[in-house]
């Protein structure tokens, strides 16, 4: 029965890895084929930073993903100070207006915001969905994570130290920053951290949303695939996947360092 | 009950975020459900009787992605409840190796099983090693089961994971009791762990369900683009890929997703109360 399992857990892991595995491989292709491997060659690499379409939609999703987190984070972590203090069906109704964009398909909230900016625009002459209609499509549907984030957070801590702060003479503002802003951290980061990444990987509601001429990587991506295949594709997605494996790599081996720092210091 | 932190005024904090939420969120979907039940004379419902002649294709949708949702579970399950079973070191990679995949943007993950599963592929590469240069090759891509192959391997991890985490929070002392009691662990398993797992299968449900059933991009790389989705539709009657433009009816379709998965929100909600005043009266 054991062996059943562990044979059945490899096997889905080979599923979920044999895409990628494929995509790493055919990048080093000396040859230009997706399915048969002629030689090893960083050829596609080469070609990939030369190659100025790939480079300038690398920058302005970056900018989007930092812009739309920051700015969700803002607005989110408010209303999830703003959500917890109500009570009843207020309560209820902000909830289900923040899980509607969290509920309903990407495509239904690309589309619905696409009506309203070509509605818009029409009305003004010469203007067209862009950078701006991107970075307002990314704010509404990162926000209701951060909020989602920061909620069980506010939850979960002790009113009574932030009044015990303003009891002992602390003023509000002050108390709000010393006492209850570091209680809620870590809800803050990883609304922020998944509001950047959501944005970042985002294709749908980008693809609806940017208009004819501004392009965002998947859309770049996606128009590629569309072509006759380009292995520029598969070196771009090795490249960004290895930083990702480092990164992640790095936040997750840094909590056991710290571990063993601390022990070292008790001991 | 604990007071809750009352900074500032409550009102001022929500200000941003109502305005936000009703400009680009509410006043939308208000426009889908007027564009859906507008034409070029006012009020009509033609765009909903016009969707009629794309039963075949809803349906299709509808069927694929429940296939989809019930291969995922099938297959999450144990992998789900192995991982929970093992020790902590295991489990913390484990989640970390299930999550990984979804970094590489799955558009490039979705091309790579058309490398794998096509004529010149890599399996039908691979037969022909064995089978001589005449093999013809299988048929695996650009029919149904491609597509339900590109819904089970984007959303698998989506079925895995709320799975898991329902299936860690079960308290270990509820199953040596039940053990204690002389349970055997098929009795365990059916009367305690899988009634308590409900919530995570639930939302395991709802989270590969709802992509699967509004996809666009998996139909088209792997079903070839004959069999079109509901979502191929609107994206199709939104930015005009094959020659018409309509966003009345492009929004109609997408008035009906929404209906749809609403309804099916409801329905898994009951299910999920039901399960909870159950599995509390069976404790």
């Amino acid at each position: 029965m054991k062996t059943v399992g562990k044979i059945f857990n490899i096997l889905i892991f080979i599923f979920l890895y044999a895409p990628i595995f494929v995509v790493v491989f055919f990048s080093f292709n000396e040859g230009s084929s997706r399915a048969l491997f002629e030689g090893f060659s960083l050829q596609w690499y080469r070609e990939m930073f030369e190659d100025e379409l790939i480079l300038s939609s690398l920058y302005y999703p970056l900018v989007i993903a930092v812009l739309s987190a920051i700015i969700s984070t803002v607005i989110g972590t408010m209303a999830a100070l703003g959500i917890n203090a109500l009570k009843g069906w207020k309560k209820s109704v902000f909830l289900s207006v923040n899980n509607i964009p969290v509920v309903n398909p990407d495509i239904v909230t690309a589309i619905s915001m696409m009506i309203l900016f070509v509605f818009v625009l029409s009305k003004f002459h010469g203007m067209e969905m862009g950078f701006g209609t991107l970075l307002i499509a990314h704010i509404t549907f990162n926000s209701p994570y951060v909020v989602l984030s920061v909620l069980p957070k506010l939850r979960g801590m002790d009113a009574n130290i932030y009044y015990a702060a303003l009891d002992l003479g602390c003023p509000p503002l002050k108390s709000f920053l010393k006492v209850v802003i570091p209680q809620i951290m870590p809800g803050i980061v990883s609304g922020l951290i998944m509001a950047f990444t959501l944005s970042l990987d985002d294709f749908v509601i980008s693809y609806f949303n940017s208009g004819a001429t501004f392009q965002t990587l998947p859309i770049t991506i996606y128009s590629m695939t569309k072509k006759p295949y380009n292995l520029k594709l598969n070196a771009l997605s090795t490249m960004l996947f290895a930083v990702v494996l480092v990164l992640m790599l790095i936040v997750n081996l840094r909590p056991a360092a710290e571990k063993k720092k601390v022990r070292r210091t008790a001991k | 009950m604990t007071k809750s932190v009352e900074v500032g005024s409550k009102k001022v904090n929500l200000i941003p975020f109502s305005g936000w939420m009703v400009v680009f969120v509410l006043i939308p979907i208000a426009l889908v459900v007027y564009y859906a039940f507008t034409g070029v004379d006012g009020f009509t419902l033609s765009n909903l009787t016009w969707i009629w002649t794309y039963r075949s294709t809803l349906w299709l949708s509808v069927w694929l992605s429940l296939l989809a949702t019930a291969i995922c579970l099938l297959l999450a399950y144990p992998v789900a409840y192995m991982i929970s079973r093992a020790s902590e070191k295991v489990q913390r990679n484990a989640s970390l190796f299930i999550m990984l995949p979804m970094w590489m943007n799955f558009l490039v993950r979705t091309y790579a099983w058309m490398t794998i599963l096509e004529n010149n592929g890599l399996i039908n590469n691979g037969l022909r090693l064995i089978f001589g240069e005449d093999f013809a090759g299988l048929n695996l891509i650009n029919n149904h089961g491609a597509i339900i192959l590109g819904m089970v391997y984007n959303y698998l991890p989506y079925m895995i994971l709320p799975i898991y985490t329902a299936l860690t929070k079960i308290d270990n002392s509820l199953i040596e009791a039940a053990r204690d009691l002389g349970s055997g662990g098929v009795q365990i398993f059916r009367r305690i762990v899988l009634p308590l797992s409900v919530p995570g299968i639930i939302s395991g449900i709802t989270m590969v369900f709802i992509p699967s059933i509004s996809t666009f991009i998996i139909s088209k790389i792997l079903g070839g683009g004959k069999d079109f989705l509901i979502g191929d539709l609107i994206e199709d009657y939104f930015l005009g890929n094959s020659g018409v433009v309509n966003y009345n009816i492009g929004a109609a379709l997408s008035l009906v997703i929404m209906v749809m998965i609403l309804i099916a929100t409801c329905f898994m909600n009951k299910f999920d109360k039901d399960a909870k005043t159950n599995g509390g009266g069976v404790i």
